[in-house]
């Protein structure tokens, strides 16, 4: 593993990116890794773009992500993929793992996309472009799309896009998410296995 | 034992192993959690619970400063929480404060927020507040030193009978890391009461003349002696290297973070002298650390207040000394890795194969052609928010274009964007009706200024007396959603939690308000547009209270 993985989390405020960076820090700490994280609160929470920054590791100091410096970019509304185009690294190596959902708004009307046109775009940047319907399932199999989140990071741990054991995710889900929700969460983590 | 903490929980952790006994704040982003967490221990507003601690969500910051300033000459240790603007809300307790001084020790957490993430009226730098009222100033980089500079600050406000202002900004305070806590605390003291007593001394507690200036002189030898011991406190880091550039680099706050990652990415060992105290300074330190460097670079977001201070000390003790600072980084949003590197490679930049380094934003990326694709998305109302019906009927009783609409300080912001757009000027909170005062006296304009209840209790009263003392016609809308929504459903005095609140309509009614009507916007729409249209034509001032609870309290309830 390289020593610092950098991680952005992209999405539409409500949508719980804190608190998927919540889980994932907790889980890295619970592998005894350093992490730093960084994320805004605020007006920014009602449905505007919002995005986290999340770093683990060993030997860091900023709570940001440099720019070209992701090496996973996790979008959870798939309009907020090209908001952090920045953070791509030049060598082609950033992971991008893109909840297939789109939650409209005026200024989004007039950009829409196809999952083919996003991995065209993304071709020349990054070799692994995953799109996984995420708020689709979370809504059929959970009743409840705010499990979305965790969908994406269990099967991001499963895929071995992170390095996190996806077991250190599901102690961290214990952790971070309330008692009335944990039981959903802990059934779309296992459910993340089979996608 | 080690546990992820966000700054601001750090701030409150290191308040408790301190042994705080009195909090009170009024909630504002970037420092709203500090109280929330305080709220969450206690469940409840103003009440002292078991563990002996007194915590309130004050009216506005004035008066949780000024209740502050009560506990602390009545001897217990103190915390006071707000973001940047609040200050400005205190200053005028905050001034005499420090010429009285502090009887049991207080610590004052100020938030600024580079680059207006939430603070967006102004990009305020509080830094000048430090100069202006002669406070002692920290500057904590990450929540490891947000906890270890409250205790230090508390100390340092008991030995020199002081209040301490902890300056963060968004970035650390919105920062999280695994921080070293104390796990064997026990908040629970064996004291049975608060045991604050506050014994007469006029000549400590009243600021008047002559005794005043005796006040400013004994403020200014108390400074002195802290600059003194800031000298020796190693709470200013220096790390020497023997740097045969003689480039150093002087630095402090969530910058020092952005200097090391961007060494360590370079690959490059400079000295650094990280400043924990921003005021007063440790000049003799800072000097000694100039003294034999033939370029220094000042790491510093916002407006130049270090390299001011060090352009002047160069002139004693290095007068050849190149100062780097504001030539090399913007003064208008927050700093990063990226922009700290460019710095350190333009004036490093001979025989370090990194001479061409340039700024990584786009510049270098053929990604131009993505500018369409991305997508501006602003904040908007959640769904089931009373003001899409406020707004939505404002829309239908009066022409747009024939009205002023005075903004103020809350969610009703928004719709200051399209597609709602009804907002023609928007400072700071209680301004909607004061500025609306001034345009009603000052031409023909119809006003219709918009106001939160929390914000009408924080300072809209004096200006909606202002307009009846004064005579104006302004139509006053008080969005009533029974809560501080904005950061994060806090109560407020007409909806405090389990208790019966101030009503607002009586305030109203008692400044003798004659149009005065309590709708709710969601359930009677019609009537509110009615009302609208009637109270537009009224030649004094006229007031609807908009009532209708946030949708986010309402699901908050329910969990």
């Amino acid at each position: 593993m390289k020593k610092i993985f950098n991680i952005i989390i992209g999405g539409v405020g409500g949508q719980g990116a804190i608190t998927v960076g919540k889980i994932l820090a907790e889980a890295a700490f619970l592998e005894k890794k350093e992490i730093k994280m960084s994320e805004l609160h605020g007006l920014s929470q009602r449905g505007g773009s919002v995005n986290v920054h999340l770093r683990i590791g060993e030997d860091m100091y900023s709570p940001l992500v440099g720019k070209e410096k992701a090496d996973l970019i996790l979008i959870l509304e798939k309009n907020e993929t090209f908001s952090n185009i920045d953070f791509i690294s030049k060598s082609g190596e950033t992971i991008f793992l893109i909840n297939d959902f789109i939650i409209p708004s005026p200024a989004s009307q007039n950009v829409k996309f196809e999952n083919e046109e996003i991995k065209n775009l993304l071709k020349d940047f990054s070799k692994n472009v995953f799109i996984v319907p995420a708020s689709k399932i979370a809504q059929e199999k959970f009743g409840n799309e705010a499990v979305s989140g965790v969908i994406l990071i269990s099967f991001a741990a499963f895929k071995n896009l992170l390095p996190i054991k996806p077991t250190s995710i599901y102690k961290a889900i214990k952790k971070v998410i309330p008692k009335k929700y944990l039981e959903l969460n802990l059934k779309a983590f296992n459910f993340a296995k089979t996608i | 034992m080690k546990k992820v903490l966000l700054g601001n929980e750090a701030i409150v952790e290191g308040a408790l192993e301190a042994g705080v006994q009195f909090i009170s704040t009024y909630p504002g982003t970037p420092a709203s959690e500090i109280g929330d967490i305080f709220y969450k221990k206690f469940k409840r507003q103003n009440s002292k619970n078991r563990d002996n601690l007194y915590f309130e969500y004050s009216t506005n910051e004035k008066t949780a400063l000024e209740a502050a300033i009560g506990a602390s000459f009545s001897g217990l240790k103190t915390l006071v929480a707000m973001k940047n603007f609040g200050l400005n809300v205190c200053l005028d307790a905050l001034g005499p404060f420090l010429y009285t001084g502090s009887k049991g020790p207080i610590v004052i957490i100020g938030a600024d927020d580079p680059n207006c993430h939430s603070s967006a009226q102004w990009e305020e730098n509080i830094r000048a507040i430090s100069y202006l009222t002669h406070i002692p100033t920290l500057e904590p980089s990450d929540p490891q030193e947000c906890k270890d500079f409250v205790k230090f600050a508390f100390q340092l406000s008991e030995k020199f009978r002081i209040p301490v202002l902890i300056r963060t900004t968004t970035r650390v305070a919105h920062q999280s890391m695994a921080v070293e806590i104390n796990d064997k605390l026990q908040i629970t003291n064996s004291k049975k009461s608060l045991e604050g007593e506050f014994i007469k001394n006029p000549y400590q507690f009243a600021t008047m003349p002559p005794r005043v200036l005796e006040m400013k002189k004994e403020l200014l030898e108390k400074i002195a002696k802290i600059q003194k011991f800031s000298e020796k406190s190693s709470i200013n880091k220096l790390t020497t290297k023997n740097s045969k550039l003689k480039v150093g680099i002087i630095t402090s706050g969530v910058s020092y973070l952005y200097v090391k990652e961007s060494l360590k990415e370079l690959k490059l060992d400079l000295p650094i002298l990280k400043l924990g105290f921003f005021y007063p300074l440790p000049e003799n330190k800072i000097k000694n650390f100039i003294k034999n460097l033939a370029k220094v670079l000042i790491v510093e977001e916002l407006d130049p207040y270090l390299e001011k201070e060090i352009k002047g000390l160069a002139k004693d003790s290095n007068p050849k000394l190149q100062i780097f600072g504001k030539n090399l980084f913007p003064e208008v949003g927050e700093l990063n890795q990226d922009l700290v590197s460019f710095a350190i490679t333009k004036i490093t930049n001979k025989n370090l194969g990194i001479e061409n380094y340039k700024l990584p934003v786009n510049l270098n990326f053929p990604l131009k052609n993505f500018d369409r694709k991305i997508s501006r998305r602003s904040p908007a109302f959640c769904p089931g928010c009373p003001y899409w019906s406020i707004f939505g009927a404002i829309k239908q009783a009066v022409k747009p274009e024939k009205v002023v609409f005075g903004g103020d300080i809350g969610c009703y912001m928004l719709a200051g964007f399209p597609p709602i757009s009804l907002q023609d000027y928007l400072l700071c909170m209680g301004s909607s009706i004061g500025i609306a005062h001034g345009i009603s006296k000052s031409s023909d304009a119809k006003v219709i200024a918009f106001i939160g209840d929390a914000t009408f209790f924080h300072s809209g009263i004096p200006a909606l007396i202002n307009t009846i003392f004064n005579k104006s016609n302004p139509l006053i809308i008080v969005m009533d959603n029974r809560t501080t929504a904005m950061t994060g459903q806090q109560p407020d005095p007409g909806a405090p939690d389990k208790q019966t609140g101030i009503k607002i309509e009586n305030i109203i009614k008692a400044c003798g308000v004659k149009y005065l009507k309590i709708i709710d916007p969601v359930k009677n729409f019609d009537g509110f547009i009615k009302t609208v249209k009637d109270f537009i034509k009224k030649d004094e001032v006229s007031v609807i209270i908009a009532r209708h609870p946030c949708a986010q309290l309402k699901l908050k309830e329910k969990k």
